[in-house]
C-alpha cells in the first residue's frame, strides 16, 4: 500500500535529499509562520471601530448579517414549561438611575421621517393585546435564566402606532428616559412575534430592578439588548448607536 | 543480511499545511474562548462537595492576564472560527477522497487492544510494540478523535452561538447548558491532548519531526 512512497536509497543520497528538503521546507515554513504572525498583528493593530479593530468589526458585521438573513418570523425561540422557570438576577442598572411613578410614566414614541413623535402612557400600551411566553434569557457572559414575561408584542404595538401605509423604516432604536442605555435593533428582529414590551415578570409585575414600568424581552437576542425601562422608542432609517456595541461588542448581538 | 536506507513520504504536502494551519488557529480559538469562559467560570470538578479543580483558580486569569476581556474575546473568536471551520472542513475532505482515511481510522475492533499494547510500550511495561502501518493503534484512535472532537466543538459552539434560530440543534445537547458544557470539555481535551502529543512527538525525535515539516522521513529495510 505504501510502496510507492518508499525509495530505496543510498546513506549519502538520503542525506542529501533530506538535507535539500529541509532547507526549502524549513524556509517556507518559517516565511509563512512569519506572514501568518505579521497578518494577525496587522489585524490587531488596524483603527478601532467601536473600540474592535475595523476587519474584525467587519467580520462580526458578515456574521451578523448572515443571522439576519435565516431569521424569520416563522422560526420561534423555544418555549418552556412553568417548572422551568428560574430567578433571573438583575446585572445592569444602567439607565436606571432615577425613580420612576407608573401614572407620571410616559413613553415617547418618534416614527420618524417628519411625523411628530407622540406620548403613550401604560395605560395605551396595555390596551393591546396581552401575551404571555417562557423563553430562555440568554446573557452573553455565558449565563441563562428561563424567564416568564407578559406584554404585548412589539409587533402589535408597531401595527397600532406606526403611521399607516409608511414603509417600515429598517432599525429601531430604544433608550431609558434619562438615555443613559440606548439599544439599537434591526426591524425584524423588533418585529419577531416573540418580541415584547413587557409588564410583568414570573407572574408579578416587574420591579425596578427589571427595568418597571417597562421593558424589552427580545429572546432572539443577548440580554443587553433586552432594554430596561424604555423611555423611547424611535423608529429609523440609519443604524442606531448602541451602548454595548460601543464597547467592543457585536452591534447584531443575535441568538 | 544487509539494511537498507529507505527515504519515505510519511506526511503528504496537503496535510502538512492542514495541520500547522490548524495549530495557530487552534490556538487562538482556545486563547478567545478562555477569554470568553472568564465572563462566567462556572465549571469545576468537584468530589462530594469538594472542589478537586478548578476552571480556572484565580491566579491563571491574572497571570494570563485574561480579566475583563469578554468584548475581545468575541471579537476574536467569531472571526477566527471561519478559519478554524473552512481549515477543519477542507481537511477531513481531503482525507476522505485521497483515501488517507484508511492509515488514520482504526477499523478493526482489536484496534482498542493493540491502543492498550502501545500504552503499555510507551511506559515500558511491555517489549514489543503490535504491527501497525503508518500510525499505531493508539494514534489511529488519538487523531481520529481530535477529528470527531473538531466537529464537536463547530457544532456546539453553533448550538451556545445560535440557540434560539438553531434551537433544534441546542436540543440535541439538551440545552444552551448542555451545549457550553460540552464545548469547554472538548477545549480542555485539546489541551490535556496537546500535552501528550508534544511529549511523544519529543520522545519519537528529530526525524519523526522533521517528516511533519518536509514530508519525507529516513528509513531502512532488510534486505536478505
Amino acid at each position: 500500500m505504501t510502496d510507492h512512497r518508499v525509495r530505496v536509497v543510498s546513506e549519502e543520497a538520503a542525506r542529501r535529499e533530506l538535507k535539500r528538503r529541509s532547507r526549502r521546507d524549513f524556509l517556507v515554513a518559517g516565511g509563512a509562520a512569519l506572514a501568518a504572525f505579521g497578518g494577525y498583528r496587522w489585524m490587531r493593530s488596524r483603527a478601532p471601530e467601536d473600540d474592535v479593530a475595523w476587519p474584525q468589526r467587519r467580520v462580526l458585521q458578515f456574521n451578523g448579517k448572515l443571522a439576519h438573513g435565516y431569521l424569520s418570523d416563522g422560526r420561534m425561540a423555544p418555549t418552556f414549561s412553568l417548572k422551568d422557570v428560574g430567578e433571573l438576577k438583575s446585572n445592569g442598572d444602567d439607565g436606571l438611575e432615577d425613580d420612576v411613578k407608573d401614572d407620571a410614566y410616559r413613553v415617547k414614541v418618534d416614527p420618524g421621517a417628519g411625523v411628530p413623535a407622540f406620548e403613550l402612557t401604560m395605560a395605551d400600551v396595555k390596551t393591546l393585546p396581552r401575551f404571555e411566553q417562557i423563553t430562555n434569557f440568554c446573557c452573553i457572559e455565558g449565563w441563562n435564566v428561563v424567564t416568564r414575561w407578559s406584554g404585548v408584542r412589539f409587533l402589535d404595538f408597531t401595527r397600532k402606532y406606526f403611521p399607516a401605509g409608511r414603509a417600515l423604516p429598517p432599525y429601531v432604536s430604544m433608550a431609558t428616559p434619562s438615555q443613559a442605555y440606548y439599544v439599537g435593533l434591526d426591524m425584524k428582529s423588533a418585529m419577531h412575534p416573540q418580541t415584547l414590551l413587557a409588564y410583568e415578570i414570573n407572574g408579578g409585575p416587574l420591579g425596578a430592578e427589571h427595568g418597571a414600568p417597562l421593558r424589552l424581552v427580545i429572546p432572539v437576542k443577548y440580554g443587553i439588548k433586552n432594554i430596561k425601562r424604555i423611555g423611547s422608542i424611535q423608529y429609523t432609517g440609519a443604524q442606531p448607536k448602541d451602548f454595548w456595541a460601543e464597547q467592543g461588542y457585536d452591534w447584531f448581538a443575535g441568538l | 543480511m544487509v539494511y537498507m536506507t529507505t527515504l519515505k513520504l510519511k506526511h503528504l504536502v496537503a496535510t502538512r499545511w492542514f495541520h500547522w494551519i490548524n495549530f495557530p488557529i487552534l490556538f487562538l480559538m482556545i486563547w478567545s474562548g478562555i477569554l470568553i469562559y472568564w465572563a462566567n467560570d462556572v465549571y469545576k470538578i468537584a468530589v462530594g462537595g469538594a472542589t478537586v479543580v478548578q476552571f480556572f483558580p484565580d491566579w491563571v486569569y491574572n497571570v494570563l492576564h485574561i480579566n475583563n476581556r469578554l468584548a475581545e474575546g468575541m471579537a476574536l473568536h467569531f472571526v477566527f472560527m471561519w478559519l478554524f471551520t473552512i481549515n477543519g472542513v477542507l481537511y477531513v475532505a481531503y482525507t476522505l477522497i485521497s483515501g488517507e482515511w484508511r492509515y488514520l481510522v482504526p477499523t478493526k475492533l482489536s484496534a482498542f487492544r493493540d491502543a492498550w499494547s502501545v500504552a503499555l510500550y510507551d511506559m515500558h511495561l511491555r517489549k514489543e510494540l503490535p504491527p501497525q502501518e503508518k500510525y499505531n493503534a493508539a494514534q489511529q484512535i488519538t487523531y481520529t478523535a481530535i477529528v470527531a472532537m473538531g466537529i464537536g466543538s463547530v457544532v456546539t459552539g453553533l448550538a451556545i452561538y445560535k440557540p434560539m434560530q438553531l434551537g433544534w440543534l441546542t436540543a440535541l445537547f439538551f440545552g444552551y447548558e448542555g451545549a457550553r458544557l460540552v464545548h469547554f470539555a472538548l477545549t480542555m481535551g485539546y489541551l490535556a491532548f496537546f500535552v501528550v502529543h508534544i511529549a511523544q512527538v519529543a520522545r519519537a525525535g528529530w526525524n519523526n519531526f522533521r517528516s511533519m515539516v518536509i514530508g519525507w522521513e529516513v528509513g531502512e529495510v532488510k534486505h536478505d
